[in-house]
């Protein structure tokens, strides 16, 4: 197990560093002054002075690079010209609301989805696993930032039930919570179809394995067989799902957030990329990025304790 | 598959007969390869997902197609007095609020989103299909490398690394189709490594090497033909997801730029007016569902059929 950590973190920073190369390089392989393409047409040339004293922009491209990942991983993503304000401290004001919508959107998914799998998996062809079946792929097949835009057309501008704009006074847990509704189910829906599909494959995989057949000869009850026995293993690949889908629900919250107006990081980066500031662009992308790659390597590590045979193989 | 038992099933040793499989299978084989098709065909036609997915996907193919033709208005004709119209005999889908015939505007978008989906689809199929077989068949430093950079790209949120790249070019279309080439290679790549490794180790291909055979000739001769199945039907799940992007990135602006209609910008165009017409968004949507319904529906259909293996995998 140790082994296999210490290769799966090294793995994991080996991509955060491509990152930060892929980010950094962006910004060079644009011909012209990178301080001025980073700041757009809109900046002051004090602005572009201060930003490139700041990038050390005199220096070699190399020693660039180096200075910068020296400071990315001392948590100092440089600063924003604009506001003077550190662009580590703008991104993680943002953070809590989109960890929130986050954690609400798959919360929902997963409570809902992991059921409804092992339940079409324990009846198999009834009509709860066509409609479950059906129902997933028509899910996974609807694009989260349309969810979005329908459920703010339905629930808050037609039938006026929820909020449609930003998320929430501050000090009202009530009206943060009615804030949150729209856009964790825009982007939690798909993932109901795919945890579903995915758990009842595995489980009717593990359903006709021999220990099963032996927990139920003992005479346990069955829903005590689905769950204790079947699940603890029909759960490996759903949980890699989850870290691999990952990026694709931070998309999907990217769009969640600039529809519903929600000030998270998604947001924040839509709103900096069209003011052009480049530099918090940068930051909000590499932390959004490290987010992912934190999760998949949770999940992979989850994956691993859970599952012997799976250390072997990296 | 057939492709694989043909070169085991010749059974002529020592003589090169890559090139010339068909003459020398016997008929009964070739008899037998022949059933098996019509088996599938017939299996996929019974298949009421798969037909249904058919039926969707060349009405896609069609309407983008032949939009000039079947277009009632200009897409861009401006008519004032008829504007944000709901729909109307004159008007099916309604107008938007320059009073653009939005009917038509729905063709004119799937133009867009077919080209994307073509050039995307079959460039990131090519190269990830390179690859991955250079990676699953050359050397081991090779290797890894290239798995440092799939995992690289694959650590972005799509979005995310679109509204990066943007922030630094401004939109444009080719944008879209680099960030979905981008994107999409590592998905293809990873699934052809897979299969060359487990190829690489095979006795025909040991035979070939033995024979002399250089890389080039392994490679496209032999394992391109056994690991492309899978991989073109990933390409038609694949589809849906590259249509999204575009669809997603107009909608923020980021792709394709107003006037030209794409059902990214129509669902932009309709989200700025959704409190006074809901019929902007619904037109905007419905192409987009029907489609990525479309290839999902087909994609399952094909992996059904040729592939039930990869059936249990999610």
């Amino acid at each position: 197990m140790l082994i296999y950590l210490a290769k799966r973190v090294g793995l994991s920073m080996a991509v955060v560093l491509a990152v930060v190369l892929v980010l950094f390089s962006l910004l060079h392989l644009i011909p012209g002054d990178p301080a001025t393409i980073a700041l757009g047409p809109r900046a002051t040339p004090e602005a572009v002075q201060r930003y490139s004293e700041k990038m050390h922009l005199d220096e070699p491209v190399a020693i660039q690079f180096l200075i910068y990942v020296k400071n990315a991983f001392m948590g100092d993503l440089g600063v924003d010209v604009f506001s003077d304000r550190s662009v580590t401290a703008i991104v993680l004001d943002r953070m809590g609301f989109t960890l929130v919508l986050v954690i609400a959107g798959l919360g929902w998914a997963v409570a809902l989805g992991i059921p409804l799998g092992c339940l079409a998996a324990v009846r198999p062809n009834t009509w709860l696993d066509r409609v479950t079946g059906v129902l997933s792929v028509g899910t996974i097949a609807v694009p989260s930032f349309l969810v979005s835009i329908w459920a703010l057309l339905i629930f808050a501008v037609t039938l006026g039930w929820l909020p449609a704009i930003g998320a929430g006074d501050p000090g009202d847990p009530w009206d943060q919570a009615q804030h949150l509704v729209l856009p964790a189910f825009a982007i939690g829906l798909s993932w109901v179809g795919y945890l579903a599909r995915m758990v009842r494959a595995s489980m009717l995989e593990v359903m006709g394995e021999t220990y099963i057949r032996s927990a139920h000869a003992f005479g346990l009850p069955p829903r005590r067989v689905v769950f204790r026995y079947a699940l603890r293993v029909a759960i490996l690949p759903t949980i890699t799902l989850i870290g691999m889908g990952f990026s694709g629900l931070l998309s999907g919250t990217v769009f969640a957030e600039i529809i519903f107006a929600r000030p998270g990081v998604g947001k924040l980066i839509f709103d900096t990329v069209s003011a052009r500031n480049f530099p918090v662009v940068q930051g909000a992308v590499l932390i959004t990025t490290s987010l992912y790659i934190v999760i998949t390597l949770i999940s992979d590590l989850m994956v691993a304790w859970l599952d012997p045979r799976v250390r072997e193989t990296l | 598959m057939s492709e694989k038992r043909s070169e085991t099933a010749t059974g002529s040793p020592a003589v090169d007969t890559s090139g010339v499989a068909a003459e020398t299978v016997p008929d009964a084989l070739r008899e037998s390869a022949a059933r098996e098709r019509r088996e599938k065909l017939r299996l996929f036609l019974t298949n009421w997902q798969g037909v249904t997915g058919l039926t969707l996907v060349l009405l896609f193919f069609a309407s983008a197609i032949f939009a000039p033709w079947l277009a009632p208005y200009d897409p861009n004709a401006i008519d004032i007095p008829a504007r944000m119209s709901g729909p109307t005999l004159d008007h099916w889908a309604g107008t938007d609020q320059l009073g653009r015939d939005t009917f038509s505007r729905m063709l004119y978008g799937g133009r867009v989103a077919l080209k994307v989906a073509a050039i995307g689809v079959s460039v990131a199929l090519v190269i990830g299909l390179a690859l991955g077989m250079l990676a699953g068949y050359g050397p081991r430093w090779l290797d890894n490398l290239l798995l440092l950079a799939f995992d690289t790209v694959r650590a972005f949120p799509t979005i995310v690394l679109a509204l990066a790249t943007v922030a630094l070019t401004g939109p444009s279309l080719e944008l879209v189709l680099a960030i979905v080439i981008v994107t999409s290679i590592p998905q293809y790549a990873r699934i052809a490594r897979t299969s060359t490794l487990a190829l690489k180790s095979t006795d025909f291909i040991l035979a070939e090497r033995s024979l002399g055979a250089g890389m080039g000739r392994v490679l496209f001769h032999h394992v391109m033909p056994n690991v492309i199945g899978p991989l073109l039907i990933l390409a038609a799940m694949e589809v849906p997801v590259v249509v999204t992007v575009e669809a997603g990135l107009s909608f923020l602006g980021l792709g394709v730029l107003p006037p030209t209609a794409s059902w990214g910008t129509i669902l932009n165009e309709g989200y700025l007016v959704i409190r006074d017409t809901p019929w902007l968004v619904i037109a905007g949507g419905i192409p987009l569902i029907l489609t990525t319904l479309g290839f999902t529906f087909l994609g399952e259909a094909l992996r059904d059929v040729f592939d039930p293996r990869m059936n249990r995998g999610r």
